[in-house]
This record gives structure tokens, C-alpha cells and sequence, in this order.
């Protein structure tokens, strides 16, 4: 059975029937889907979900579809790793990663899309669409390809060619746009309105599709043995996701599937686009768009559509933020590769470098019980990192310059 | 000369449905005062008690976000169109 009830404006708190729509026709604030937990309540149990499928979709009764037939990719349930060598470079007690690394397309956006087009499918919409900053991209064109949708896929030109390739490959339009992701994103914003029949994932079914994002939070809660971390970092694109881990904790906590305490969010940002970073880390109650600068193209949303409601999450949970540069970044991901063996994308190389500022700076505590999200796999952004990876040493092919190696 | 602006769907009610409009106005904020003169009621969509722009409404000039521009102050030249565009999409 559905638990879903409708969707209400997160401002007015206007309601509205379950409908490709994503913005209230008053107040233009956006719209979230309501839930019937009371009837959840002696149904939804921990056994009821442990007994259910190793992907997002064991989480059902708490999303607002049901799996579609041959769409999914078998997205989620990915590893909480214990990072206890990363734990003991920082002075951490407990340190985990969730690894989303390893979901079908290689990052977490697998979880929104596959939660989006099944709605997208039960709403009759006929052509999946997105604007992107590339996993998005990815994830479209391989869910589409799967469910045999036609799909259009916005992306800006400079994009990582990696990011492209791997959208491009699924058979889908893939149309570059010589612009940035904000630029993009309200070209998709207008043509949403012309193609009333198409389920532009992050546009006129975002509702649904942000909802995927508290399966990060269920999932985290349920491998710790159903308990909630203290503390977990969260990187801010467009701060969907951090509000709907967030969301995803209360709810565990509402049905009593977890004992109730605070679970303090903490955001990372690339300095070359952190709008909410700053607004956070100067005491400011609004959000200044930015342009992006940043090799983080996977965060570079320099007008974060819930950029405020982030930066409300972080402040009310006792959370932080940090900003960190493209040179901290990328010696994120090289600390987390070599002392943890996970290699994470861009995004993932801010979330680290983020933490340890955090913790640097006492924002963490060493005695807390600690998530970092990394949300990308660092095969998509191999070329962010230039020549800082290589041969450490080039030898002859005869055994005595390798042993001559050894010896010095 | 009159500036076109682009309405979106959720405020097309109060301008019978037309996705377009076309009134005077040499600044941003003229050009919303005389939409409300044309279509009365879309001023209080737009903007809050205080005359600011609403969170999650996105005007641009041409292609530029107002808000990197000079707001609600913007001045706007003739031929150069406005588009209002609801802010929640992306990411």
C-alpha cells in the first residue's frame, strides 16, 4: 500500500494532488511530498525492511513510488565503510564512509533518478530529461536506456569528457549548452513548461526525485544497527540532498525504527562555488548566488535552489560548514585514496578536505560518531587530477633495474 | 518601447493563459508594477510585504539573473525582454 498523501509548499503550506509539479502556484516555493505516517505505524517495522531487496527499494513504504519493472539498476544498499586509518590521521575516534561510489552509474544520483522516472512511468510521462552537471547525466541516460525511454540530457559544454561519454553511450540526446549549470538549468526550467509530458528528473518531478536522497539517511541508520550517527558531512550542490538526509532521519525517528537523538549536519563546498559555505560561515540569513570557478563541476550550482533550506538544516541540527580549494580538494582525494583504498570524484575530494578542516577546526568532535558521504566515483573525474598522478618510477624491462630500483 | 516578458505556467491564470506579456517599464520593478496594472494580482506573486523579490522566483534580463545585476533596480533598455522562471529546479 501507498503512504503517500500529496504535496505541500514548503513556504505557504498550500496543498496539491500527486502531479508532475514542483513549484506552489502562489507562492512558487517547492512542493514536498506528505506522508500518512500514523497508518505507517505497525507496518513499517526494521524486519519488514531488512527482509526487503539490497537496494533503495527496501525503503518502499517511505518513498513516494514503487519499483517500475525493468528500470532499476539495483541502485543502493552500497557499503558504510569503517575508515579507521583515515579516523587515525584526523585524531577521530569513529569515522565512516557511505561509499556511493558503487551504485550503478557511479554516484548517488542513481538513487533520485530511479525514484523519479518510476514516478515519471506511474505519472504517464513518455521522455526523461535533465539538466546536469554529469552524474546526474549518467544516471538519466542509463535508467532511460534501461526503461527504453527516449531521454534528453542538458549539460553544460565544458563539461568533463568523461561525464559525456558516459552519457552518451546509453543512446540518448545528449545536448551540450554553451553555458554554465545555472544557465542550464533554467533553459530546463522554461522548456519543462513546453513539454508538459516529459519528467525532467530535477524540474517538474523534483519532488519525487529529492525524495530519493533520505534513502542515504535510512541507509547509514539501518548499517550502524539502526542507530543514528552524531555527526555526518554532507557536500552542497544544489542542498537537496543534505535536507533530504536530514528528512530521512526524522522519519526513522518518528516510526521509533531508531532511537531518537540529534544528528548534527555539516556541509562542504568548493570555495569557487559556496554560496551556502558562506552564508553559513559569515551568519548571513539569505543566499548570494555566485558564478562557479571550481574543478568540482559536480557542485559548481552557483544559485542553489535549496540552498537556503540547507543552510536552515545545517544551523538548526548545531552542524557546520566548510570551503575548501581545488588544491585541498584534490589532496581530499588523495587521502582518502591511500589511506581508506576509495576513490572518489571531485565532489567526494571537497566532502574530505571538508572534514578535516571540520575537525581542525573543533566543528567535529573527536569523540562523535562520524559519516562522510562520498557521493562520486573518481573514474569520472580522472582528468581533475593532471599530473599529480603517474609512474612513481620507469625502468627497463629486465630484472636487475628493478632490484637496482629497490636499492635506493 | 514596450518590454516583452515571459510568463511561466504557474501565473498564467491571471494573464489568460498567455505565455507572454508586453508593458513599459524602464527599471525591473516598473515593468512589475505595470504587470500588476495589466494583470492585477501577479505583483503579490512576485514579491513579498516588502517589495523584495520572492526566494523562489528567478527574473533574468535577457539571460542574466537580476540578481546579478542591480535587482528589482535593473534598468531595462528598450527591446530587451524579461523571462520570470520559478527558482525550484536542479541540482
Amino acid at each position: 500500500m501507498s503512504f503517500v498523501e500529496s504535496l505541500c509548499c514548503r513556504e505557504c503550506g498550500k496543498a496539491y494532488p500527486i502531479s508532475a509539479l514542483n513549484a506552489c502556484e502562489f507562492c512558487f516555493g517547492p512542493l514536498e511530498v506528505i506522508y500518512d505516517y500514523d497508518s505507517m505505524k505497525g507496518i513499517v517495522s526494521r524486519s519488514k525492511i531488512e527482509s526487503g531487496p539490497q537496494t533503495i527499494w527496501r525503503y518502499s513504504d517511505l518513498l513516494p513510488t514503487k519499483a517500475s519493472p525493468n528500470l532499476d539498476l539495483s541502485t543502493g544498499f552500497t557499503p558504510l565503510l569503517r575508515a579507521d586509518h583515515l579516523a587515525a590521521e584526523l585524531g577521530l575516534n569513529s569515522l565512516y564512509l557511505k561509499d556511493d561510489t558503487r551504485n550503478p552509474t557511479g554516484s548517488f544520483k542513481d538513487r533520485v533518478v530511479s525514484v523519479a522516472l518510476s514516478k515519471a512511468r506511474e505519472l504517464g510521462l513518455k521522455v526523461a530529461a535533465c539538466p546536469s552537471t554529469g552524474n546526474l547525466a549518467n544516471s538519466v541516460a542509463a535508467h532511460a536506456a534501461r526503461a527504453g525511454m527516449e531521454a534528453y540530457i542538458f549539460v553544460p559544454s565544458n563539461l568533463e569528457h568523461n561525464k559525456i561519454a558516459m552519457s552518451a553511450i546509453f543512446g540518448g540526446h545528449v545536448i551540450a549548452v554553451d553555458g554554465n549549470y545555472d544557465q542550464v538549468n533554467r533553459l530546463c526550467a522554461e522548456l519543462a513548461m513546453l513539454h508538459d509530458d516529459w519528467a525532467f528528473v530535477n524540474v517538474n518531478v523534483r519532488p519525487y526525485y529529492a525524495e530519493g536522497s533520505k534513502t542515504l539517511a535510512f541507509e547509514v541508520a539501518e548499517q550502524l544497527g539502526w542507530q543514528l550517527p552524531d555527526h555526518v558531512v554532507v557536500p552542497i550542490a544544489s542542498g537537496s540532498q543534505l535536507t533530504k538526509i536530514y528528512k530521512g532521519f526524522n522519519e526513522l525517528t518518528r516510526l521509533g525504527l531508531v532511537p531518537e537523538s540529534q544528528v548534527r549536519i555539516s556541509g562542504a563546498q568548493a570555495q569557487g562555488c559556496s554560496p551556502v559555505a558562506e552564508a553559513f560561515l559569515s551568519g548571513a540569513d539569505y543566499i548570494k548566488p555566485v558564478k562557479p570557478d571550481t574543478i568540482a563541476k559536480s557542485l559548481a550550482i552557483g544559485n542553489p535552489a535549496d540552498g537556503w533550506y540547507a543552510l536552515e538544516t545545517i544551523r538548526k541540527t548545531g552542524g557546520s560548514a566548510a570551503a575548501v580549494s581545488d588544491d585541498e580538494l584534490l589532496e581530499g582525494i588523495g587521502l582518502l585514496a591511500k589511506t581508506e583504498g576509495v576513490f572518489a570524484e571531485t565532489a567526494g575530494g571537497v566532502t574530505i578536505a571538508s572534514l578535516v578542516k571540520l575537525v581542525n577546526s573543533g566543528a567535529i568532535k573527536r569523540d562523535e560518531t562520524v559519516v562522510a558521504y562520498i557521493t562520486g566515483n573518481g573514474l569520472k573525474t580522472i582528468e581533475a587530477l593532471g599530473d599529480r598522478v603517474g609512474p612513481t618510477n620507469t625502468i627497463a624491462p629486465s630484472v636487475d633495474a628493478f632490484e637496482e630500483l629497490l636499492r635506493l | 518601447m514596450p518590454t516583452t516578458v515571459r510568463i511561466p505556467t504557474q501565473l498564467r491564470s491571471l494573464t489568460g493563459g498567455n505565455s507572454e506579456a508586453t508593458v513599459e517599464g524602464a527599471t525591473v520593478k516598473e515593468v512589475i508594477n505595470n504587470l500588476e496594472k495589466d494583470y492585477p494580482g501577479i505583483g503579490e506573486r512576485l514579491l513579498d510585504e516588502s517589495g523584495n523579490l520572492r526566494r523562489f522566483v528567478n527574473v533574468y534580463l535577457v539571460d542574466e539573473d537580476i540578481r546579478f545585476l542591480n535587482g528589482l533596480n535593473t534598468e531595462v533598455s528598450p527591446g530587451q525582454s524579461l523571462s520570470i522562471v520559478p527558482a525550484v529546479a536542479g541540482g
